[in-house]
């Protein structure tokens, strides 16, 4: 069986007809048990996501990370759970009761929400919209409109003002972002997840490098983590937006935050590294298994990369990350996407062999990039050039053995 | 009572409720955020009438930006002490009366009129996202809407920072 | 199946809360609300339409894009306009805002 959800539900809701049910609500509790097994299954990933950061860091850092706890340390993220499971649940005094407790899962739950669209398996995917790129940018938004109610629902000056940047930062790297995510829909011609991956013979990273490193970096900076993650830096601006929130509210957070980055790496996979194409997929019985395997390695190989980025960078300033955003990825992305469409209807009106659609592409979006870099480059030399000019100071030096004043002009 | 009428019942009253809201309550961030329900409400209606692109372009758009524009705009404009006294202007009873003659008037015309259908024509295709995408460019369709937009824009762009500008700083 | 009037009804009930908004409420941002409210009844009405008397053309979704851009354009114009107004007046109350010149 190459299409096990299908049979499964079929099989279901027969069972559910044949105790008399109307088919109307046979649908409803089919589509909310669909949604609860996806939900499941993506929040224990989230439950492992904590015991993976948490090695990961200790070893970038040159130590062993947890291993007292269970094999490995296993089973620590369950420890500590249970530790902001049992901490004191409070809302401070003069706090908007139902915006403060509404934040934390409006969080998490538009992280939740991308999960519908990624395709797992050839016929494996929750909804399959031909809008999913869209839907993933408005998932997205609200994911920023909690922030907002949290930083505000605080009644904390710290918090509003973390939210406030945090804020400015995710909806200025949502333009390169839309951007950037438009490039692979020229490519497969559909915004439809199923459909990009589909079209994914080769995969997209090899022939829109650009496009890719675009969305990486601007994904980063939307969750809000390092090197971008000024918003929540303890030592910046006292946790930022969070600041008020403790125990399972603040667990809520932290997970939606792992499982955003997790979000990121399987769409980065989706759009850019072929979804769920590998060795072996078509097969009739392991096959979606298969589908579903690959989908987490690659994920879990950009997630380790994001980590990778994290733990290696220093932190950039706010106003050096929006001046980033501006002046360098917003021109850039928009240069690219008119390079890429007007390159892919050349050359598919003049039939070009799709090796050299690929080659062209690929050296084209090279070139793009090489030619912002230099412009940066030039930018920043000048600007170094017409900062190192120091102002001329006159010195005057009385020199004993000649005993006359004499000026000198240094030039420090 | 098919299931889709039950759905439309149910979202039709929560955002009609909200919007009872947004107009009455005094906490302007309360009131934004109940805007922000009437507008999830809009963009499901939006799926429902299958005008997938507008849903989503609704919630990147309303919810996104302008509403999150309004949070900011509210909690940049509200003086430090809770504004006094009601909500309401002078006038409030002229307008609860000329909303209800409105609404009652176009309540009777749509009853009474005949063209309105029962059943939806079928959609054939789905492919209506590319065909937005061509209408919008085609000389012969909607191109010089599409570009008005666009000066539209970016004449709201600049006018909105130069009127906002904050010229004691510079 | 539902037939258009509901949607047309829906739509119409929509902008008479949005208007009783805009002519009651003495804070700019919230007749600015009630703006907003009046503008989606609207788009509700117009793609409620399309879906039902011609859906093979598109124009109805190219109308209620359009509106969408102006509304979006509106309401950024009329904050910077408020926020001005309140650094000026110290208020953004639409009755305390009565002199054309001072």
């Amino acid at each position: 069986m190459t299409n096990p959800l299908l049979s499964i539900s079929l099989w279901f809701s027969n069972l559910l007809t044949g105790w008399g049910l109307p088919s109307g609500l046979v649908a409803v509790i089919l589509g909310i048990a669909g949604v609860l097994i996806t939900c499941v299954f993506v929040l224990v990933l989230a439950v492992f996501l904590v015991w993976v950061e948490r090695k990961v860091v200790a070893r970038f850092q040159d130590r062993l990370g947890p291993n007292r706890i269970g094999p490995f340390g296993l089973i620590q993220p369950f420890a500590d759970i249970i530790k902001l499971l049992i901490k004191e649940d409070i809302t401070p005094n003069g706090a908007d009761r139902v915006v403060y407790n509404l934040a934390p899962i409006l969080a998490l739950a538009a992280v939740l929400l991308i999960w519908a669209v990624i395709p797992f398996a050839p016929s494996v995917l929750g909804a399959d919209v031909n809008i999913a790129v869209l839907y993933v940018v408005a998932v997205g938004s609200i994911g920023t409109l909690s922030i907002i109610m949290a930083g505000w629902a605080s009644n904390n000056k710290y918090a509003l003002l973390g939210a406030f940047r945090t804020v400015a930062q995710m909806i200025s790297y949502e333009v390169p972002m839309v951007i950037a995510l438009l490039i692979p829909v020229i490519l497969a011609g559909s915004m439809g997840m199923s459909e990009i991956v589909n079209d994914q013979k080769i995969w997209f990273v090899l022939i829109i490098p650009v496009a890719a490193f675009i969305f990486l970096v601007t994904s980063i900076a939307e969750i809000g983590r390092s090197p971008f993650d000024l918003i929540e830096a303890e030592s910046e601006i006292v946790a930022g937006f969070h600041i008020e929130y403790t125990g399972m509210k603040f667990g809520l957070f932290y997970a939606g935050e792992l499982l955003h980055a997790l979000t990121i790496g399987a769409l980065f996979a989706t759009l850019f590294l072929g979804g769920w194409k590998g060795p072996g997929v078509t097969l009739p019985y392991i096959g979606p298994f298969l589908g579903v395997f690959y989908l987490l390695l690659k994920s879990f190989l950009i997630y380790f990369v994001i980590m990778w980025i994290k733990y290696s960078l220093p932190r950039i300033r706010i106003d050096h990350m929006l001046a980033f955003n501006w002046k360098f990825l917003t021109p850039l992305a928009l240069v690219l996407l008119i390079v890429v469409a007007i390159l892919h209807k050349l050359m598919v009106t003049l039939e070009f062999s799709y090796i050299l659609y690929i080659v062209i592409m690929f050296f084209a979006n090279i070139v793009t990039f090489f030619m912002a870099l230099n412009l940066v480059k030039n930018y920043a030399s000048n600007t170094r050039k017409n900062l190192g000019k120091p102002p001329e100071v006159v010195v005057i030096q009385t020199n004993p053995k000649i005993d006359q004043p004499s000026p000198v002009t240094s030039n420090s | 009572m098919s299931v889709e009428m039950i759905i439309f019942l149910i979202i039709a009253v929560a955002t009609l409720g909200s919007a009872l809201m947004v107009v009455t309550t005094k906490n302007l961030v309360h009131m934004a955020l109940w805007l922000i329900v009437v507008l999830l409400g809009i963009a499901i209606f939006f799926a429902m009438l299958s005008a997938g692109f507008l849903a989503v372009a609704q919630v990147v758009i309303y919810i996104g930006a302008i509403a999150i524009l309004l949070i900011f705009a509210i909690m940049l404009t509200q003086r430090t002490t809770q504004e006094a006294g009601s909500s309401f202007n002078s006038n409030w009873r002229w307008g609860i009366l000329v909303s209800l003659i409105l609404f009652a008037g176009l309540f009777i015309i749509l009853v009474n009129w005949s063209g309105i259908s029962t059943t939806p024509p079928n959609l054939d295709s789905r492919a209506s996202v590319a065909d937005i995408g061509v209408a919008l460019v085609e000389p012969n369709a909607f191109l010089l809407p599409f570009e008005f937009a666009s000066v539209l824009l970016l004449a709201a762009l600049i006018g909105a920072i130069y009127v906002a500008w904050d010229r004691r700083k510079v | 199946m539902i037939s258009l009037s509901w949607y047309l009804i829906f739509a119409a009930a929509l902008f008479c809360i949005g208007l009783f908004g805009v002519l009651s409420r003495k804070n700019a941002i919230a007749i600015l609300m009630g703006i907003e409210l009046m503008l989606n009844a609207v788009n509700v009405n117009l793609v409620a339409f399309w879906r039902y008397v011609n859906p093979g053309q598109i124009t109805g979704q190219v109308f209620a894009i359009i509106v969408f851009a102006v509304a979006a354009s509106e309401v950024a114009v009329g904050l910077a306009l408020f926020i001005s107004i309140y650094r000026r007046r110290g208020t953004i109350a639409a009755d305390e805002i009565d002199l054309m010149k001072w």
